[in-house]
C-alpha cells in the first residue's frame, strides 16, 4: 500500500523542492542584486542583517513570490479541474467568464473612482473577486435547467457572457478615456506592489478551492468517460459539477483578485502534469497547482528583471511564451488533442 | 435456463417511458420483464423499437413516466446512484476516454461506487480490478491506454470495468456492434460464460439475430416500445414474427453442427401487397 502513496508523492516533493529554489534565486534578483549569501542570512533569524536588506526580501520580494506562487498554483489546479470536468484540453480557469466578469468588476470600480479600502486591499481586487464569482454564477444558472445542467450548455454560456462582458469593460473605457491607462494595466495582468496583506486576502480562497479540487480528484477521473458513463459508476454527477465549478472559480476569483488576468499558466500546466505524471488527478491537480507556481514565479521573475527598471506586464509574458509552447505542443503531441 | 423458483435481480414492472425533451411521445409502452439471475437475455428488435431506451430506464438514466424498475424488489429510484453502481454494470457500446489512461486505471474505476472519493484502495477491490483484468484477457494490455486500443479490447475493458464493480445485473448495450466477427464471438462467449460463472443477470441489446439466438438463454423482441415476442429463441424468432417485425423472410434452423442459423430474405414489395 505504501508503494502507491510514494508514487503519488515523489512528484509532488520534487516540485516543491523546484518552487523553493527558483524563489530563493528570485529573492536576490531584481533592481537592487542581492547576494544568496545575503538571501540566506535574512531567512535565517540567527544571522544579522541590515533592516534595507531586510524589508527588500522578505516585504517586497518574499511576499510577491508567495502571492506569485499562491495564483499560479490557483489557476494551474483550476486549469487542470475545468479540462478534467469539461474532458476538453482547451478549457483553462477563465473558460467559464471568470476573468471576463473580474475585468468587468475591476474596471467599473476604476472608472466610477471609488477608492475606499476594505480589509487591507483596495476595492479593485474585491469587485474582481466579486465579479469574476457572479459571471460563473450566472453561467451555471443559465446552464442549468429543471435540475440538469449540461456541460457545454455551460461552456457557452460561459463563452457569450465572456463576450458580453469584454464589450462592457471596452465600452467601459472608451466612455472614460481618463481611466483608459489604469484599466489597460489591470487587465494586463501584474504583481507590482503587492504585499502580505494581498497574499492573506487570497491563501483562504485558494487554498481552500485547490484543497476541495484534491479532494474531488477521483470523481473527475471517473468522469473522462462521460457524465452518463460517471452516473453508471455511481458519481452522483450534478453535484459533483456543482462542487468543482464551485472550487475552481474560487480559486480563479482570487488569482483574478489579486493580480489581474494572466493566460496560459492554467491552460499549460495540467498539460505539461499529465503528459510527465499522467491523466490521474489525484496526481494531476496537485503536479498542475505546483507547476502553475513554478512557471508563474519564473514569469514573474523575468518580468521584474529583463527590462528592470521597467517591469513588463506578466500577462504579456505568459502569452507571448505560453502560446508557443502551446502550438508546439498541439503540433508534436497529437495524441492529447 | 429461467429458474421458476429464483426471485428475480432486476424487474420491470408496467414501465412506461417518453422522450426526455417531449413527455407526450411515448417510447416505451408497457413493458413488463424480469431478469433472473444466471441468465443472459437478449433485446432485439428493428431500429428505434425503444431497446437503448429500455436499458437506460433499467439503468436508472432515464426516469419513467409510469411504471417502476425494481432492484431486488427495490424501486430503483429510491436508490443512489452510488448504491446503483455497486449492484449494476453497464456497458456502453463503445466509449472514448477525454484522457489517456491506462487500462488497469479505467477497471479501477468500477470500484467507485464502493470507495467514493476517498477510501483507498484495500486489498479486495486490487484483487477485484485484477480478477476482472484476467477475466477478460487484459494483463498484457494493463498499461495501455485505453484510446489506442482496438475496439474488441475496448470492449473487453468496458466489460472489465463493469465486472470490478462487482454487479449482480449487467446491462450490455450493443456491446458487439462494432466488432469484426472473432470479437464478436469472443465478447459473447465472455459475456455468456461470465453470467453462468458468476450467476449474473444480464440483458444484452443486440442487432445479430443469429449470435442472439445462440448465446443467449431467453430472447425479448421489442418493436415499436411494445414487447412483441418473449421466451426462448426459436419462440420468438419465429417466421411471422420476423416477417411482422423486421420485414424479412427468415426461418430459424439448426445447421451442421448443432448451433442456432438464420438463413434472412428481404420481402419483397409484391409479397407484402399479397399479405
Amino acid at each position: 500500500m505504501m508503494a502507491r502513496y510514494v508514487w503519488t508523492i515523489r512528484p509532488l516533493f520534487l516540485l516543491s523542492a523546484l518552487l523553493a529554489a527558483v524563489i530563493f534565486v528570485s529573492l536576490g534578483l531584481g533592481a537592487a542584486t542581492i547576494s544568496p549569501a545575503e538571501v540566506w542570512a535574512v531567512l535565517n533569524p540567527q544571522i544579522p542583517t541590515t533592516p534595507a536588506t531586510r524589508t527588500i526580501v522578505l516585504d517586497f520580494r518574499l511576499a510577491r513570490a508567495l502571492l506569485v506562487s499562491l495564483v499560479g498554483a490557483g489557476l494551474g489546479g483550476a486549469g487542470a479541474a475545468f479540462q478534467g470536468l469539461f474532458r476538453n484540453p482547451l478549457a483553462d480557469p477563465f473558460i467559464i467568464g471568470a476573468s471576463a466578469g473580474a475585468a468587468l468588476g475591476a474596471t467599473l470600480v476604476i472608472t466610477s473612482g471609488w477608492t475606499a479600502t476594505r480589509f487591507g486591499v483596495g476595492p479593485v481586487p474585491l469587485a474582481a473577486f466579486v465579479g469574476a464569482l457572479l459571471a460563473v454564477g450566472l453561467a451555471y444558472g443559465l446552464s442549468e435547467v429543471s435540475g440538469q445542467l449540461r456541460t457545454l450548455a455551460l461552456l457557452l454560456a460561459g463563452t457569450a457572457l465572456s463576450a458580453m462582458f469584454s464589450a462592457a469593460v471596452s465600452l467601459l473605457m472608451v466612455l472614460n478615456d481618463r481611466d483608459f491607462v489604469n484599466v489597460f494595466f489591470w487587465l494586463l495582468g501584474g504583481f507590482s506592489g503587492r504585499s502580505w496583506d494581498d497574499l492573506w486576502l487570497a491563501l483562504p480562497y485558494i487554498a481552500i478551492g485547490l484543497l476541495g479540487l484534491t479532494l474531488l480528484s477521483r470523481p473527475l477521473d471517473v468522469l473522462a468517460f462521460g457524465d452518463e458513463a460517471a452516473q453508471g459508476l455511481g458519481v452522483a454527477v450534478p453535484q459533483v459539477r456543482l462542487l468543482v465549478v464551485l472550487c475552481a472559480a474560487l480559486a480563479t476569483a482570487a488569482a483574478v483578485a489579486s493580480s489581474g488576468i494572466i493566460g496560459f499558466v492554467g491552460l499549460i500546466a495540467p498539460h505539461i502534469a499529465r503528459l510527465l505524471w499522467g491523466p490521474i488527478h489525484a496526481r494531476l491537480v496537485p503536479t498542475s497547482a505546483l507547476l502553475g507556481a513554478l512557471l508563474l514565479v519564473l514569469a514573474d521573475t523575468a518580468a521584474r528583471t529583463l527590462a528592470a527598471p521597467i517591469e513588463l506586464p506578466i500577462g504579456v509574458l505568459t502569452a507571448l511564451l505560453g502560446a508557443p509552447f502551446f502550438l508546439y505542443l498541439l503540433r508534436t503531441r497529437r495524441e492529447l488533442f | 435456463m429461467m429458474n421458476e423458483q429464483a426471485k428475480p435481480y432486476l424487474e420491470a414492472r408496467a414501465l412506461v417511458c417518453a422522450y426526455q425533451a417531449n413527455a407526450q411521445q411515448i417510447i416505451l409502452h408497457d413493458v413488463d420483464m424480469a431478469l433472473y439471475p444466471g441468465e443472459l437475455v437478449g433485446l432485439i428488435g428493428p431500429n428505434g423499437a425503444g431497446k437503448t431506451t429500455l436499458l437506460r430506464a433499467l439503468a436508472r438514466l432515464l426516469p419513467p413516466k409510469s411504471g417502476q424498475v425494481l432492484l431486488d424488489g427495490r424501486d430503483i429510484w429510491r436508490l443512489s446512484v452510488r448504491q446503483m453502481a455497486r449492484r449494476v454494470g453497464r456497458v456502453p457500446q463503445s466509449a472514448y476516454a477525454a484522457w489517456p489512461y491506462a487500462i488497469e486505471h479505467v477497471v479501477r474505476m468500477g470500484r467507485y461506487p464502493h470507495r467514493g472519493w476517498l477510501a483507498p484502495h484495500n486489498q479486495r477491490d486490487l484483487s477485484a480490478v485484477e480478477e476482472a483484468l484476467d477475466r477478460m484477457v487484459l494483463k498484457p494490455l494493463r498499461s495501455r491506454p485505453f484510446n489506442t486500443l482496438s475496439g474488441g479490447e475496448q470492449q473487453r475493458v468496458l466489460i472489465a470495468r463493469a465486472l470490478a464493480q462487482e454487479p449482480k445485473v449487467l446491462l450490455l448495450d450493443e456491446p458487439i456492434a462494432n466488432l469484426d466477427i472473432n470479437h464478436q464471438l469472443q465478447v459473447l462467449t465472455l459475456v455468456r460464460d461470465l453470467v453462468r460463472e458468476q450467476r449474473l443477470a444480464a440483458v444484452l441489446a443486440i442487432h445479430d439475430l443469429e449470435l442472439a439466438a445462440r448465446f443467449c438463454d431467453r430472447l425479448i423482441l421489442l418493436n415499436q416500445g411494445h414487447i412483441w415476442a418473449a421466451g426462448l429463441p426459436a419462440e420468438v424468432l419465429q417466421v411471422d414474427h420476423l416477417r411482422n417485425v423486421f420485414g424479412v423472410k427468415a426461418q430459424l434452423y439448426r445447421d451442421p453442427l448443432g448451433q442456432w442459423a438464420l438463413s434472412v430474405e428481404l420481402v419483397t414489395d409484391i409479397e407484402r401487397l399479397e399479405s
